[in-house]
């Protein structure tokens, strides 16, 4: 579980974070949507420690980041995994290395023991016989996955993603989101996922939190997004006519 | 203003570099790659140029010397001198600020382009030391590059002395070993090391810290050569003016 209370984050007289509270759910898929420039990412890199807001509490469990020293935070990354926007792999290593990354780094396993575990996570994540190849000679969709993969070879508590499936065709892109969902489950994870695709947001998001001008102006899960009079996240939901007409069709049927 | 926060930067970042050390095993295989990336893979331009700069050199003392009570070993003595004293340890150095500098800088900006070193953060790796100290510890083996550069060199100039019909074998061998100080040798691989050490950090500096996009990357890897090229010559200045004025 991840507790956030009144973050704000400024860059020079820019003030992009005004005061975010909220509660991310162990074993849930939690979603932060938003047009871009609301501060999605920069929502996100705080949580991964990569911005210190000025102002405000993120808790990890019951600890707070705020109070904890260097190999404290240290030891919380380990427990992270993050799925970039581009996958962020390694181009000077292979599929396998890639994966094995956080193994080499944090444990004391044998090359067989470490071997066997990125099997296991490559197969998966729905991926096999590619660990001697490197990510430019594997296409986005593959990427996204061994990144998937790299995430939770070290079984980590938290993990986030940074617009998962932007780039991919629609049908790869459920692909991910399913698996994403479907780990956060297996793992029992507190999964945070930053995404504009609303499909993503219709398939898998347990706990939706809207952001608007560095604000939440919604929160709430994907059956109830399509009852809210809440205007914001209407204007933002219904700029497609297809999601205008499931949610006539929802509101239909009660 | 700039200038002395980017002077700040840099030594804030040589203080990251040697703290919080990435794991043993995973270092030592970071050295070895980059040994073969920047030591091994630079021995063929430093042995070809060094070969035929040596050449030119004697050449040109030959081919300047034409008063009789000149010495004849005098083209295998400057041969020796401009190739020890100044040609091996820094204008190799120069010429390598643009092969490995570039390297450096573009490799280090491209994982800072593709969110890599955000990756390496994520995990709790202290990615300056990842990234920088195995390149500072492979470049101590640069003065070896130095000293095939000094050999290679010294042999293009007797290849061409002798075979080019400027100057005896007998005559060229004597002055190489005429007034021969070690400490000439020393104070060159002096300057290797210092030069071996901007050539690691200035370039790796200069991809860490850049912003943008892909038109960045390029722009700090030229950025990188400027400032590596001038630290070079400057602190070339100074390590001659102490140790030899």
């Amino acid at each position: 579980m991840i507790r956030v209370e009144d973050i704000h984050k400024s860059f020079g007289k820019d003030h992009i974070l005004k005061g975010i509270s909220t509660v991310f759910d162990q074993g849930k898929t939690n979603m932060i949507i938003g047009e871009s420039g609301s501060g999605k990412t920069v929502f996100l890199k705080c949580l991964l420690d990569l911005f210190e807001p000025e102002e405000g509490r993120i808790y990890f469990q019951d600890r707070a980041l705020q109070d904890m020293d260097e190999d404290e935070k240290r030891n919380l990354r380990k427990d992270m995994g993050m799925v970039f926007q581009g996958g962020a792999l390694f181009d000077s290593l292979n599929i396998e290395e890639n994966v094995m990354f956080p193994l080499r780094m944090f444990t004391k396993k044998k090359k067989d023991e470490m071997l066997d575990r990125v099997n296991e996570v490559l197969s998966r994540v729905n991926l096999e016989n590619v660990n001697k190849k490197f990510p430019a000679e594997i296409s986005g969709g593959m990427k996204k996955r061994v990144s998937i993969a790299r995430a939770i070879v070290n079984n980590p508590k938290y993990l986030f993603c940074d617009e998962p499936n932007s780039g991919l065709d629609p049908r790869t892109a459920i692909l991910i989101d399913n698996l994403i969902h479907e780990i956060t489950i297996e793992y029992n994870m507190t999964t945070v996922i930053n995404s504009h695709d609303m499909n993503s947001v219709m398939e898998i998001g347990e706990k939706i939190i809207f952001l608007q001008d560095g604000e939440i102006a919604w929160e709430g899960d994907k059956t109830q997004i399509f009852k809210t009079d809440n205007k914001s996240i209407t204007d933002f939901v219904y700029s497609s006519d297809l999601f205008k007409k499931i949610r006539d069709i929802q509101l239909k049927e009660g | 203003m700039k200038y002395l926060q980017d002077i700040g930067s840099y030594f804030l970042m040589l203080g990251t570099v040697f703290s919080h050390p990435t794991k043993g095993s995973v270092l030592r295989d970071l050295i070895y790659k980059e040994i073969d990336e920047l030591v091994i893979n630079s021995l063929g331009i430093v042995a070809f140029i060094s070969f035929f700069v040596g050449g030119v050199v004697a050449i040109q003392t030959a081919l300047n010397i034409d008063n009789p009570i000149i010495p004849d070993y005098l083209v295998g003595f400057a041969t020796r001198q401009s190739i020890i004293l100044e040609f091996a340890p820094t204008f190799i150095s120069i010429i390598m600020a643009g092969k490995m500098g570039s390297f450096i800088t573009s490799s280090i900006g491209s994982m800072r382009v593709t969110e890599q070193i955000d990756a390496l953060e994520v995990m709790g790796i202290n990615s300056l030391n990842y990234l920088v100290f195995p390149k500072i510890i492979a470049l101590l083996f640069y003065p070896f590059v130095i000293a095939i550069a000094m050999f290679l060199g010294i042999v293009g100039g007797w290849v061409a002395g002798v075979y080019g019909g400027y100057s005896t074998s007998e005559a060229f061998i004597r002055g190489l070993q005429n007034d021969f100080i070690t400490f000439h040798v020393i104070y060159a691989f002096i300057k290797t090391f210092v030069f071996a050490f901007i050539l690691a950090t200035v370039p790796s500096w200069q991809g860490f810290y850049m912003k943008g996009g892909a038109l960045e990357v390029g722009k700090a890897s030229t950025t990188a050569f400027v400032w590596t090229s001038v630290l070079i010559i400057l602190t070339n200045f100074i390590l001659t003016s102490l140790l030899l004025g």
